[in-house]
């Protein structure tokens, strides 16, 4: 096992722990703020993935199309808060999941009516295309640095906006205590349009960003959907520090997982045994870790409510 | 009682009907919303009248199909052993996730019965020997002998039909009996009944043992409907569909699971199978897209009837 095959799986690990807090990001806020289950947030990251593949056909550049691709993605998260989603705050969690299973079906069909059934193919910007070498002698795609970058990027942006600014304040307010936030005369119902509408642009970024990498097609944001939810309870729900650790630690160890954990087998195991067993393994561990982290810590590693 | 009667007559005559006018393919279909109704009572009776958000239900049916599937591959086709099996093996899935998870509550609990889900769903996926992610395909059904041939639609039919009839009379039987009324009591009020003296925990965990036995027989019969068993059937979003029948047949209802199952697989193939004209002239194409007819359906159904079909004729208490 090189340093160099090491170097490569943990930047892997981060540049997908980092795609996934994109998605955990808005998702703990919906949850911590207004204790609602939205099943349909993995919806929202597939719309902004199909969003990009047409506006990068559209202006014939990665770059013009990605603000539009973000922006069209948050009008469609305003206009679903606005419309459905806020008529199912005060109601319990099955309500709220029937709700939003039925708006996973309907995103699924609208998509493969207006893009068609078959995967569509999305380009890295010609320019990143090739790798690069990194000090140490590692080839690294280009691409997945740019991911790394702009994840890295609005992870600090999101924690300046969150920690540092009036609407920041606002949302941790709601998220600690709703109701005296409320009573203390916070505009929940507007700030949480805003934040729906940017966890929407988020969904989509990561979706445009993991576009060239993953396909773009019906049905990816119900596996994601699934880790996104890990990576929040992982967190502690409502929280954004915990959604990035979160996601990192998920990131990390999913990824080294499905790399090592089929050498580290074949070291003690038989072979047969060893190739069956390591990724079986490898695709349980982010559930184990999750289950270990509920176990010692059952509201999460940073629970938001104090 | 006489409602249940009436219900079982009419289910007991549907494929004479259907036979006469040559529809054999939908008693295969009855038979397979009657299994589906047996998975969504077994939900119902954890998620209704336990209170306890199991979003992991998959795992047991999906175990219980398995169950089914591998051993019949390995030459073992007698239902009495195989079935029993089955249903051991989810019991056993049960015991294990259920006592690690209902250390949690709420949202946790759902999130943590999930992820042992999904775990289990990977296990199989990985499980090359036995079809991974193509599935297994089996021999045949099960066998009973005494020259029952289940592979006949209405001998088959009628059997799952007479296990429905069981389960809900058990289910029916339970929830009246001390048990039901304990977890009754812990539902509405878990505090107190631990105040009481009633060992909550293990009452509760009782109760999804159970739930998971009779989600593997499920499992088992659904094996034995395609004579195929696939990963999906563990995936999330079969948990997902068994929990939307439940809301939607109505949570904590005897008759929950079955209204719910068949309220949304017939929509599903009515969608497919009818040409309704007014509406193919608006949009040609839209039996290609049942998904998004069923969504609509189930949002109109949460805004206009909270508590579910079977809450529309209950009657009001004042």
């Amino acid at each position: 096992m090189s340093t160099i095959l090491f170097l490569e799986q943990t930047l892997n690990g981060v540049q997908f722990g980092l795609m996934l807090f994109l998605l955990a990001a808005g998702l703990t806020l919906v949850f911590g703020i207004m204790d609602m289950i939205n099943l349909a947030h993995g919806s929202l990251y597939m719309v902004g993935a199909y969003f990009m593949a047409s506006f990068v056909q559209a202006t014939g550049s990665f770059w013009l199309g990605l603000p539009l691709a973000l922006g069209a993605t948050a009008l469609v998260g305003a206009a679903l808060e606005m419309t459905l989603l806020r008529r199912l705050y005060g109601r319990d969690h099955l309500t709220q999941v029937l709700a939003t299973f039925a708006i996973i079906l309907i995103a699924n069909e609208a998509v493969r009516i207006a893009w068609g059934s078959q995967p569509i193919m999305l380009n890295a910007p010609p320019s990143l295309t090739g790798p690069v070498t990194l000090p140490g002698g590692l080839h690294y795609a280009s691409y997945r640095l740019l991911i790394i970058g702009v994840g890295a990027a609005v992870a600090l942006a999101l924690y300046f906006l969150v920690a540092k600014t009036r609407v920041g304040m606002l949302v941790r307010a709601g998220a600690s205590n709703r109701e005296m936030a409320i009573a203390m005369g916070v505009n929940i119902r507007r700030l949480f349009t805003i934040v729906f509408a940017l966890g929407a642009a988020l969904c989509a970024l990561a979706g445009a960003m993991l576009g060239p990498i993953l396909a773009v097609q019906v049905g990816m944001g119900e596996n994601i959907l699934i880790l996104a939810f890990v990576v929040i309870v992982i967190g502690g729900i409502g929280s954004i520090r915990g959604a990035l650790v979160g996601s990192l630690l998920v990131g990390i160890v999913d990824t080294s997982g499905r790399a090592f954990l089929p050498l580290v087998f074949s070291a003690f195991l038989p072979p047969q045994l060893a190739s069956a067993a390591g990724p079986a393994i490898a695709s349980v561990l982010i559930y184990l870790l999750m289950a270990v982290v509920l176990y010692f810590r059952p509201q999460g590693l940073f629970p938001a409510r104090g | 009682m006489k409602r249940a009667v009436a219900v079982f007559a009419l289910l007991a005559l549907f494929p004479l009907v259907m036979q006469s006018m040559d529809g054999l393919f939908y008693v295969s279909l009855a038979s397979r919303i009657l299994i589906y109704a047996i998975a969504a009572t077994s939900l119902n009776l954890v998620l209704g009248y336990g209170g306890m958000v199991s979003f992991g239900h998959a795992a047991f049916f999906g175990a219980g199909a398995f169950v089914v599937g591998i051993l019949s591959v390995e030459g073992v086709r007698s239902a009495w052993i195989a079935w029993p099996a089955a249903i051991a093996v989810a019991a056993l899935a049960a015991l294990v996730i259920g006592a690690m998870s209902l250390r949690t509550r709420g949202v946790y609990f759902i999130m943590i019965t999930l992820a042992f889900a999904q775990m289990i769903y990977y296990i199989f996926v990985s499980l090359k020997t036995y079809g991974g992610d193509d599935g297994l395909s089996m021999p045949g059904r099960s066998t009973v002998g005494m020259d029952v041939n289940l592979r006949d639609e209405l001998t088959w039919y009628y059997l799952v039909l007479a296990l429905l009839a069981l389960v809900l009379y058990g289910l029916k039987r339970l929830v009246h009996s001390r048990f039901g009324r304990v977890i009754d009591a812990i539902r509405e009020n878990e505090a107190r009944a631990e105040a009481i003296g009633f060992p909550v925990y293990r009452y509760k965990l009782l109760c999804f043992v159970i739930s998971g036995a009779v989600a593997g027989l499920a499992g088992a019969l659904i094996a034995n409907q395609s004579n195929y068993v696939s990963p999906s059937l563990l995936h999330w979003i079969q948990s997902g569909t068994l929990m939307i029948m439940v809301i939607l047949g109505g949570v904590g209802t005897l008759w929950g699971g079955l209204i719910g199952a068949t309220v949304l697989l017939a929509l599903e193939h009515l969608i497919a199978d009818y040409r309704i004209g007014w509406v193919a002239s608006l949009a040609p194409n839209y039996q290609d897209h049942a998904g998004l007819a069923i969504g609509i359906v189930l949002l109109t159904i949460v805004m206009l009837a909270p508590e579910g079909i079977a809450g529309l004729f209950r009657r009001r208490h004042a």
